[in-house]
């Protein structure tokens, strides 16, 4: 309840921000620009979202750091930390709350790409099977994103390196499965690194399976991440 | 109500230690605010004030030491000392995107005031700090002294026993100053204030009781009057006395007392005489006071003055920026 305090401050905020305007304007017209315009879709000849989703990894590189870079390294530069710290939270009420608004912001983003399915039904028959999970899976992978995000803007007090870091971070993850594939990598390394990849279990999702094993991947990274943003609060009060 | 030497201590610190790294900047600070007193937290840039003021907020842990607010260990039971004080840190950070109402809305919901509760807080606060003109503006479009307002009222929203000001006039243009101090000094009535500040005339305009820390430790503790002649070196006094044939030296030279300069008498009665005159701490005011009554003198004023802080100050080790 706590947490959604935060949450809707933070929801809110947003919208005061350039990232408000980033997030419902430009986000859903890049994803429908990539889908349409230079995307396999017509030459597919079927009413497929596949390569619609299949851009969302990239897109969250770039948006889901746009969306947290300021949520904590803005609090520090400005020094409204220290009110939100010595206001009658509990660190992971402002972890978890500042995460959901970020959550949201992007939920809300999102909904705005809604057109792209209809538009997709209107010109063939879609099965909407496939276009829910992929909506369900770019929710899961972007709070993945959103918590990495939101750990790196607490570590600065700078919401450029935020974003840059949040951006490479993010980057990393979504190419670390191309290693596996290399000629002299290790098994066990290459295992590991495929478990990690984002994308892996990303597009597992999208193909309409909805296996706990992919969605329990996001939520760990969340878990992981969000835990970590509260070592790090917690650390800077001992400093 | 309880004289406020008796009453209890709404703050108590307890050997309280804190180190940056090899610098340290707490070395086992011991004090007692009592309930109802206006205390004033002073010492030079670095002295440590800020670093204690944001352990007993719970900003930052102490490496060793207790603090307890209203009786509850702050470490132990930290939501329920954050709900007892009001906090106005340093340079008053505030969320510039937002406006005034609706942050005093967040700062209510914070400390789970709700509905009528949070409305009648937020009028009460509002109406407290002078807030109506600017109550829909964007907290980024107010002036500065504005500013300053809206970070009391967020302290103040939620009624607190005690309130924690870390430099509030800090910035403000004097006019600003003055009306701040004005607000201070009017809260001061009903609750328990720490003010830190660097400014001796505003501890000296606001505080009853001062805690001198320098370098990390205290060095002075107690009533404002007795600080300022507590032994630390010299204390500046004003005397006024009615007297028509006065040997002025000679009281002086029996107070072991020196004349700084003679001063208009406050008066109109030409046989009133004040001066200012510098003693050896609180036993020379004691015995100017002596020498008066030895030598049949009405003494009408005998007040440490303005400017004996600073003179504290300067008696400190040095090492140190004001």
């Amino acid at each position: 309840m706590r947490s959604l305090l935060i949450a809707k401050r933070e929801f809110f905020s947003t919208f005061d921000a350039p990232t408000g305007y980033v997030v419902l304007g430009l986000f859903p017209a890049l994803a429908a620009v990539l889908f349409f315009l230079t995307g396999p879709y017509f030459a597919l000849d079927e009413a497929s979202l596949r390569p619609f989703f299949a851009s969302m990894p990239w897109l969250l590189v770039m948006l889901a750091p746009a969306i947290t870079m300021r949520l904590w390294a803005e609090e520090r530069r400005s020094g409204t930390e220290e009110l939100l710290l010595t206001y009658p939270f509990r660190l992971r009420d402002l972890v978890i709350g500042k995460f959901l608004g970020a959550w949201a912001v992007f939920a809300l983003g999102l909904l705005c790409t809604i057109g792209v399915p209809f538009t997709a039904a209107a010109m063939g028959d879609l099965d909407w099977g496939p276009v829910i999970g992929g909506y369900f899976s770019v929710l899961l992978l972007a709070g993945a994103s959103l918590a990495i995000g939101l750990f790196l803007s607490s570590i600065t007090d700078n919401q450029i390196v935020a974003y840059l870091l949040g951006a490479a971070v993010l980057m990393g993850f979504n190419l670390i499965g191309v290693a596996a594939s290399a000629e002299a990598m290790p098994e066990e390394f290459a295992r590991l690194f495929l478990m990690l990849d984002f994308g892996n279990h990303f597009h597992a999702i999208t193909r309409g399976v909805l296996d706990l094993g992919h969605a329990s991947f996001y939520l760990a990274i969340m878990v992981f991440f969000l835990a970590a943003n509260g070592v790090v609060l917690e650390r800077r009060r001992v400093r | 109500m309880l004289p406020k030497e008796d009453a209890p201590a709404v703050v108590k610190v307890t050997g309280l230690e804190k180190s940056y790294g090899p610098v340290k900047a707490l070395c086992g600070i011991d004090f007692e605010v009592p309930a109802g007193s206006v205390l004033g937290f002073l010492g030079p840039n670095g002295a440590g004030k800020t670093t204690a003021i944001k352990i007993i907020t719970g900003y930052l842990t102490a490496d060793a030491g207790k603090v307890e607010v209203c009786g509850l260990d702050a470490a132990e039971h930290a939501l329920e000392v954050k709900q007892r004080f009001g906090y106005l840190p340093e340079n008053n950070p505030l969320y510039l995107d937002m406006r005034v109402s609706d942050f005093l809305q967040f700062t209510a919901h914070a400390f789970s005031l709700r509905g009528a509760a949070a409305k009648q807080a937020i009028e009460r606060a509002v109406l407290q700090t002078g807030l109506q003109s600017v109550f829909r503006r964007g907290i980024g479009q107010c002036s500065k002294g504005f500013r300053q307002r809206v970070g009391l009222a967020q302290a103040l929203l939620h009624d607190p026993e005690l309130l924690i000001l870390d430099e509030p006039t800090n910035g403000l243009d004097p006019l600003q100053v003055v009306e701040m101090r004005h607000l201070i000094r009017e809260l001061g009535k009903t609750k328990t204030i720490i003010i830190t500040s660097h400014v001796l005339p505003e501890i000296e305009a606001l505080a009853d009781r001062v805690v001198l820390i320098h370098h990390g430790r205290k060095v002075a503790d107690g009533p404002l009057a007795g600080i300022a002649c507590n032994g630390h070196g010299s204390c500046v006094a004003r005397v006024t006395f009615r007297c028509t044939d006065c040997n002025l030296d000679g009281l002086l030279d029996q107070a072991e007392a020196t004349l700084l300069e003679t001063r208009p008498s406050p008066f109109s009665d030409p046989s009133i005489c004040s001066a200012l005159i510098e003693v050896e701490g609180s036993e020379g005011l004691a015995r100017v006071a002596q020498a008066a009554a030895d030598r049949g003198v009405d003494l009408i004023e005998l007040a440490p003055q303005s400017g004996t802080l600073e003179s504290l100050f300067q008696n400190l080790p040095p090492g140190s920026e004001l």
